[in-house]
């Protein structure tokens, strides 16, 4: 870490956390720091350790070894806790409750909460207040959810799976909310499985497997992290013989068209047209971040087992 | 700028909020708020006033202590108990924990809704015995049983918060009925203990409803006879040692 650079203090910081739970090693010396005005995607697969690193953050746990800080506080302290929000993915709300109630509750727990017609507007309950939590649909729930988040007017907010559940114009106008509140100076902590999620909100990706960091930067440098390029063609060339050339990783029918997976696609493409004059529907792609993380977590499952 | 506000903050509304909305949450699930409000009128109205009446006032004053007490104790172990058990299963004591909720608030919260359940269980019980089964007490006695049966709440409360941090939500009923009805019966809750075999009675001294129950017919008029420091004490003894048996797992 460079101490010389005047970064300004990040809102939550994990350094040198070690964890496990029995004998499986959850995290392993994982450092992560979340600073102001930024979405942070925390992406891995599975029992990656994303939801133990949320767990040490919030005070769920203490670590067992290394230090979690929340406002440079233990996240145990009610004071650094009152300066964030969350919504966890597991996590029953009281059925009977009605929606206002959960919100007059959530609100009281914080100093200086948003207006009920802030939150209502920013998570689009309208029309909601009045009922209760448990008839209201999955997408509806996950709303409320969003609202008991925010409502607290939060420096800092985690949001573990927000979207799941929720339908395109829902998950939409949550991304919307997101953005609005990293305007206004807010950091979150985003983990989910849309890695189409982490590529519209993040600022910064966090790849983790095994409890460790296999990848940290923008979106634009997590996917150059793979520098694959995906050609798309219809063509009367025979897969094998494609296969054989060098530079190609890939190459399968898929369907009508032909599928080439390849470092550069710029030679290829060029050997592509030279020997196949008829060659059609010709599309370059370059990897996504979903390619990227896939490339990533499996190098470092492939490390482990070797 | 934000830490002035901050320390100005004052949790006591968050407090009764969350005593409010735990009221409000098991009052509006009937299969919890109907069975701890009405079986003890009910059953009082059955045993002690329509079956009971034959052994007179005293019958029907021993029983008064003994449905109050019987039902304390349905609402303090299946409100703890089933509660904590659904709550710690399905995330909600973990998303309270996460969320700035005051220490505390939780299980102050609870033991309020605890504690409005019995008011209403004994204004209930109250309003038949002294109208129906002709039950006269001096304003004293009245205001002795309702104190007995507001601070009986406690060692319940610490009983079923135990209990429902050993089973899941949907052991927890079960679990809880296994220890609520035999302890009601051994207790001489339902029928006086001297109708009981002999080894029944030299054991009764065990339960902790049987010192719930002996303090309740002494405010009611109707006690053995032993001091009541004694069963206090042990009341109190037992809320202590269940409240840090379930602290303990509940730290886990």
């Amino acid at each position: 870490m460079d101490m010389a650079t005047p970064i300004p203090a990040p809102l939550a910081r994990l350094r040198g956390v070690r964890h496990r739970y029995g004998t499986t090693l959850a995290l392993d010396g994982l450092d992560l720091a979340l600073p102001a005005g930024q979405v942070l995607a925390l992406l891995g697969p599975n029992g990656a350790g994303k939801t133990t690193a949320i767990g040490l953050l919030l005070g769920l746990q203490r670590p067992g070894a290394g230090t979690a800080e929340l406002f440079g506080l233990p996240p145990q302290d009610l004071a650094a806790r009152r300066r964030v929000g969350v919504m966890l993915q597991a996590a029953a709300v009281p059925d009977t409750l009605k929606v206002h109630e959960l919100l007059e509750l959530t609100r009281s727990y914080y100093p200086r909460p948003r207006s009920v017609a802030d939150v209502v507007a920013l998570a689009g309950l309208g029309g909601l207040m009045a009922r209760r939590y448990g008839r209201l649909s999955g997408g509806q729930q996950r709303r409320v959810q969003f609202a008991l988040a925010v409502c607290g007017r939060p420096d800092l907010l985690f949001l573990d799976e927000p979207t799941t559940g929720l339908d395109i114009d829902a998950r939409q106008t949550l991304w919307e909310a997101i953005r609005e509140l990293r305007a206004q100076g807010c950091g979150v902590l985003l983990t989910t499985h849309y890695l189409e999620e982490a590529e519209a909100l993040a600022d910064r990706v966090v790849v983790v497997n095994h409890g460790r960091v296999v990848a940290d930067g923008t979106v634009a440098q997590v996917r150059a992290r793979v520098a694959q390029r995906r050609i798309r063609c219809a063509s009367a060339l025979p897969v094998a013989r494609v296969r054989g050339w060098p530079g190609v990783q890939d190459a399968r029918h898929d369907g009508e068209r032909l599928q080439i997976v390849a470092e550069a696609a710029e030679p290829i493409v060029r050997r592509l047209l030279a020997e196949d004059a008829g060659l059609s529907d010709l599309e370059v792609q370059r990897a996504g971040l979903s390619d990227a993380f896939l490339a990533l977590t499996r190098d470092a499952a492939q490390e482990e087992a070797a | 700028m934000d830490t002035t506000a901050a320390a100005a903050f004052s949790p006591v509304r968050a407090y009764l909020l969350e005593a409010r909305y735990e009221f409000l949450r098991l009052l509006r699930t009937p299969s919890f708020s109907l069975p701890c409000l009405l079986f003890p009128p009910v059953f009082y109205l059955l045993f002690g006033v329509l079956l009971g009446g034959r052994g007179g006032p005293m019958a029907a004053q021993y029983l008064l202590a003994g449905y109050a007490v019987f039902g304390v104790m349905g609402v303090a172990l299946f409100g703890f108990g089933v509660t904590v058990a659904l709550d710690r299963e399905q995330g909600l004591l973990t998303l309270k924990r996460a969320q700035p909720m005051p220490p505390g608030a939780y299980l102050v919260a609870k033991m309020a809704m605890a504690m409005l359940f019995a008011a209403i269980i004994l204004l209930l019980l109250g309003a038949l015995a002294a109208g129906v089964a002709g039950v006269r007490l001096s304003p004293m006695r009245w205001l002795a049983l309702a104190t007995t049966c507001l601070l009986g709440v406690l060692p319940f409360s610490a009983l079923g918060l135990w209990l429902g941090t050993c089973v899941g939500g949907r052991g927890a009923p079960a679990l809880i009925n296994l220890v609520y009805l035999p302890m009601a019966f051994l207790s001489g809750l339902w029928v006086p203990l001297t109708l009981l075999p002999p080894f029944l009675q030299a054991a009764a001294p065990a339960w902790p409803a049987y010192h719930l129950a002996q303090i309740a017919q002494r405010a009611a008029g109707v006690d053995e006879g032993r001091p009541v420091w004694l069963h206090a004490g042990v009341l109190a003894a037992v809320t202590a040692l269940f409240f840090v048996l379930a602290r303990r797992r509940l730290a886990q």
